[in-house]
């Protein structure tokens, strides 16, 4: 998975020189992509297994599952859902790049300049929609 | 492949018979899957947050009457089924070669996979069951 990918963008560059210069993705930009990618799949993940068994409370009662729920309202809980958002939105692009390192002939020579795009298109979706979720935790949280 | 290293020689003639070592795909359809599904996840993950986290009010206006008028539509059925089976699966598959990368010892590697199986296939199992037999008049 994400671990044969690096091997597969270091590739082409250890075609050129043979360990001349060693590997040009490992200690660069490109594994620190790599270890975010597993750090924000991994978080997801436990976050999945939880969200499975809040919603399965539908199949308790509505009372039951509106009172868990409720906690994903509290602000804490939205900064939550917000780093959770961040997280998934990297994983999400950054996939794409993977994919496009893995099957696009170009991909490894373009990994770098498409990391910057992830993190560009990470951020311009990220900041309004924190702008966005925090405007509503503080309105909700004086309203209550 | 290794073919450049592969010895110059060629095994003598009449050399006992050596079985070709068991070969299996699996890692091969385990590394596909993983695109293939992220593609699908990407649109469905992030179509549900945009829905559940910020049209019309957002995680505040989520209960069970929401619940219930969205399960009402075999659409979100079918959308909440898919990501649910593949979400389980990418997850699952990433933790495994997470698991299988870091662990040190044989003991450690099967017990943190036999926690990991066990949780896929509950989460997937139940959220499964959820999704069938939902019943919009269980109060």
């Amino acid at each position: 998975m994400a671990s044969t990918t690096a091997s597969a963008a270091e590739a082409p560059q250890r075609e050129g020189n043979p360990r001349a210069k060693g590997s040009l993705y490992r200690g660069d930009l490109g594994m620190w992509s790599w270890v975010a990618h597993r750090i924000t799949g991994v978080l997801t993940f436990f976050f999945l297994f939880v969200h499975v068994l809040d919603t399965a409370l539908v199949r308790v009662s509505p009372e039951a599952y509106d009172t868990v729920i409720e906690t994903y309202k509290s602000p804490v809980m939205i900064l939550f859902e917000l780093g959770l958002l961040a997280a998934v939105l990297f994983h999400a692009f950054n996939g794409i790049r993977v994919m496009l390192v893995d099957f696009w002939s170009n991909g490894p020579k373009y990994q770098k300049p498409m990391l910057w795009t992830v993190l560009v298109i990470w951020l311009v979706l990220i900041v309004p929609a924190a702008i966005s979720m925090l405007m509503r935790a503080v309105t909700e949280f004086g309203g209550q | 492949m290794t073919t450049t290293d592969a010895p110059l020689s060629v095994d003598k003639p009449r050399s006992p018979h050596r079985p070709a070592a068991r070969r299996s795909n699996f890692e091969l359809y385990a590394w596909l899957f993983m695109r293939l599904s992220g593609v699908v996840l990407l649109f469905l993950v992030l179509g549900h947050m945009l829905i559940m986290l910020f049209l019309d009010g957002g995680v505040h206006r989520i209960n069970f009457a929401f619940v219930a008028g969205r399960w009402a539509n075999p659409f979100w059925q079918m959308w909440d089924l898919t990501m649910l089976w593949l979400a389980g699966l990418h997850g699952g598959n990433g933790l495994r070669t997470v698991i299988n990368d870091y662990t040190r010892k044989d003991g450690s590697r099967f017990w943190l996979k036999v926690l990991l199986y066990t949780s896929v296939v509950l989460t997937v199992g139940l959220g499964t069951f959820v999704l069938f037999t939902f019943d919009p008049n269980i109060g």
